[in-house]
C-alpha cells in the first residue's frame, strides 16, 4: 500500500475545562490511504469534528501520534496539502464569489490571471459558472456551499476535509449535493474526510464509514462500504445499501448500549 | 424614505413654532420696558413684532437668524473679517486637519491594541480618562504651551480637534479588528495565512462599519474641537472667534449666525462621511 494520506496511532486529545478533563478523543487508531472516501459519524460530542480539526491542525492533540500525508499535521497545512470545508459556507460577504474563491490562492501569492482562471475552472466544477461577479448573500444556502467547496479546491489540495457541509440544508438539496459532490471525488479522486450526523449520506458517499461513540471520544466500528464507484441516488433502495446502513446503525447503537 | 419625510416636516414645523413663542416670550420684557422708557404703550399685535425683530434680542426670531446668515455669507467680500464664508474656511480646515490627525492617531492605536494584547490594559485607561478631561479646559492650556514653542495658526488648533477625533475612531476600530469570527479565523489558518494577510483580507474589511461610526463622531466632534479651540486665542478668525465676538459685544443675532453655519459645516461634514461609507459598502457587495 501506498504512503496513507492519514495515519493515526493511539491519538487522544484532553480538553482542559472549568468543569474538569473532557475527553474528546481517545485511542483513535486508523489508516486512510489516497483516494479513499472516509465518512466520520457519530452523535455530537463523539469526537468527529474534533478529529477533523486535528488533521487540519486546527486542534493540537494531547497524546499518539498523527501523520498527514506523511508530515505533521502543522507542516501539511504549512504546505497547503488540505481544503477544509466548515458546516457553515463561511464566505467573505464583501467578496464576490470569485473573490471569494480567489481568496486562497491571493493569500498563497498567484498572480491574477491565474487566480481568475482557476477560479472560473472551479466554479464550473461545482455548476456555479456565471455567478463570479455576485456576492454571496445573492446565493441560495446550496449554492454558498458549492462556491466554499470550489475555494476549498481551488489551489488543489490532496485532501479534502469537510466537517457537515451539507447539515444546514434541506434535504433535496442535500441529495443534489451529495451527487454532485460524489461526481467530483470521481472527478479529481481527491482523499475526502467528511464529517457526518446522516447514516444514508455516510453510506451514499463513503469507501469507508468510521463509527464514532462519546465520552470518551472514540473509534467504536470501521465499516467497508463497497458499492462501487457508480452510485444513482436509487442505489438507497437496494438490499446491499441497507445492510451496510443498518451495520452503521447497530455500530451506532452500541456505541451507546452502556451509558446512561 | 417618503414616509419619513412627513414626520420630519412635522417635527420642524413644531420646532419652528416653539422657536417663535420663545422669541416673543423672552425678548417681551426687553421691548416692553424700552417702550414704557419712550412713553409708548403699543398695543399686543405691535409688541409681538417688536419682539420678532429686535436687534439684540436675547433670542432672535429663525428668519432674523437667516437673514443675518444669508448676509454675513454673501454680503462682505470673502476676504473681509466679516465674511462668514471667510470664517467657516478657517474653522473647516483646523477641524479637517484634526479629523485626519486624529482619525489616523485612532487607527493605529487602535491596530497596535488589536496586536499587542497587554496594550488593550495599559493604554485603555488613558485613552478613557483623556475624554474626561473636560477639552473646554484643556485647549487653553495647548493652545498657550504650543505657541510658547512657536506653533501658531492652523496647527494648535488642529490639535484639539484630533484631540477629541482619536477616541471614537480608536474605540470603533478596537472593536472592528477584533470582531471576525472563530470561523473566518480557522479559514484563514487553514490557508497558512500570515497575521499580515489576516489582518488585510479578514480584519480590515470586517472593521469598516464600526470605522465609519467613530468617523461619523469624530468628524462632528472636529468642529467643536476647532471651535473650541479658537476661543482661547484672542480669537482673530474662525467661527469661534466669531462667537467669542459675538458674546462680547452682545451680538446674539452674530452669534446664531455663527452657531447656524456651524452646524451646516458639521451637518455636511457628518454626510460626506456617511456618503462615503454608502459609497464603500456598495462596492463591497452591501445589499442595495
Amino acid at each position: 500500500m501506498a504512503e496513507p494520506a492519514i495515519a493515526a496511532r493511539n491519538l487522544s486529545l484532553v480538553f482542559r475545562t472549568n468543569d474538569g478533563p473532557v475527553h474528546a478523543l481517545s485511542d483513535v487508531n486508523i489508516d486512510i490511504a489516497p483516494g479513499e472516501f472516509i465518512s466520520l459519524i457519530g452523535p455530537s460530542g463523539c469526537g468527529k469534528t474534533t478529529l477533523l480539526r486535528v488533521i487540519a491542525d486546527l486542534e493540537k492533540p494531547t497524546g499518539g501520534e498523527i501523520r498527514v500525508n506523511g508530515v505533521t499535521p502543522e507542516a501539511a497545512r504549512l504546505a497547503r496539502d488540505y481544503g477544509y470545508v466548515f458546516q457553515a459556507p463561511a464566505l467573505f460577504p464583501w467578496r464576490t464569489i470569485e473573490g471569494n474563491v480567489m481568496l486562497p490562492l491571493q493569500i498563497m501569492g498567484l498572480s491574477k490571471a491565474e487566480r481568475q482562471e482557476r477560479a472560473r475552472q472551479q466554479l464550473a466544477l461545482v455548476n456555479l459558472a456565471g455567478f463570479e461577479r455576485k456576492f454571496p448573500w445573492q446565493l441560495s444556502g446550496g449554492m454558498q456551499q458549492r462556491a466554499s467547496i470550489a475555494r476549498a479546491l481551488a489551489f488543489e489540495p490532496k485532501l479534502l476535509l469537510m466537517d457537515e457541509p451539507f447539515g444546514a440544508l434541506d434535504e433535496i438539496v442535500r441529495d443534489h449535493l451529495n451527487e454532485q459532490l460524489l461526481k467530483l471525488w470521481a472527478t479529481t479522486r481527491k482523499t475526502v474526510v467528511f464529517v457526518t450526523h446522516s447514516i444514508p449520506e455516510a453510506v451514499f458517499l463513503s469507501t469507508r464509514i468510521v463509527v464514532m461513540s462519546p465520552r470518551p471520544g472514540r473509534i467504536t466500528d470501521i465499516v467497508d462500504c463497497d458499492l462501487g464507484p457508480d452510485r444513482p441516488l436509487e442505489i438507497r433502495e437496494t438490499p446491499e445499501f441497507l445492510r451496510i446502513a443498518q451495520r452503521v446503525r447497530e455500530g451506532l447503537r452500541a456505541g451507546h448500549s452502556y451509558e446512561g | 424614505m417618503r414616509a419619513s419625510i412627513l414626520p420630519v416636516l412635522t417635527v420642524s414645523a413644531g420646532i419652528v413654532v416653539l422657536w417663535y413663542l420663545g422669541a416673543v416670550w423672552l425678548n417681551w420684557q426687553v421691548v416692553w420696558d424700552m417702550q414704557a422708557r419712550a412713553g409708548h404703550a403699543p398695543d399686543f399685535a405691535t409688541m409681538v413684532s417688536l419682539t420678532l425683530s429686535h436687534a439684540r434680542p436675547l433670542l432672535p426670531a429663525p428668519h432674523q437668524v437667516v437673514v443675518e446668515t444669508w448676509n454675513s455669507l454673501t454680503g462682505p467680500p470673502i476676504t473681509s473679517p466679516r465674511s462668514l464664508v471667510n470664517h467657516a474656511m478657517v474653522t473647516l480646515s483646523a477641524a479637517l486637519a484634526g479629523f485626519g490627525l486624529g482619525s489616523l492617531a485612532g487607527v493605529l492605536l487602535a491596530v497596535a491594541i488589536i496586536h499587542v494584547r497587554a496594550l488593550e490594559r495599559s493604554l485603555m485607561p488613558w485613552i478613557i480618562a483623556s475624554q474626561a478631561v473636560p477639552v473646554l479646559a484643556l485647549a487653553p492650556i495647548v493652545i498657550v504651551a504650543l505657541g510658547a514653542l512657536g506653533m501658531t495658526g492652523l496647527m494648535p488648533k488642529a490639535i484639539i480637534s484630533a484631540y477629541l477625533c482619536f477616541f471614537p475612531v480608536a474605540i470603533g476600530m478596537v472593536k472592528g479588528l477584533a470582531a471576525p469570527d472563530a470561523l473566518s479565523r480557522d479559514l484563514l489558518r487553514t490557508y497558512s495565512a500570515t497575521p499580515a494577510q489576516v489582518f488585510w483580507t479578514l480584519r480590515v474589511p470586517t472593521s469598516l462599519p464600526y470605522l465609519f461610526a467613530g468617523l461619523k463622531v469624530a468628524v462632528a466632534a472636529a468642529v467643536v474641537g476647532a471651535i473650541v479651540a479658537e476661543l482661547p486665542t484672542g480669537a482673530q478668525a474662525g467661527l469661534g472667534a466669531r462667537l467669542l465676538a459675538g458674546s462680547y459685544f452682545g451680538q446674539t443675532l452674530q452669534i446664531w449666525s455663527a452657531l447656524t453655519v456651524a452646524a451646516v459645516v458639521s451637518a455636511t461634514l457628518v454626510g460626506v462621511v456617511g456618503l462615503a461609507e454608502r459609497l464603500l459598502a456598495r462596492r463591497m457587495g452591501a445589499r442595495a
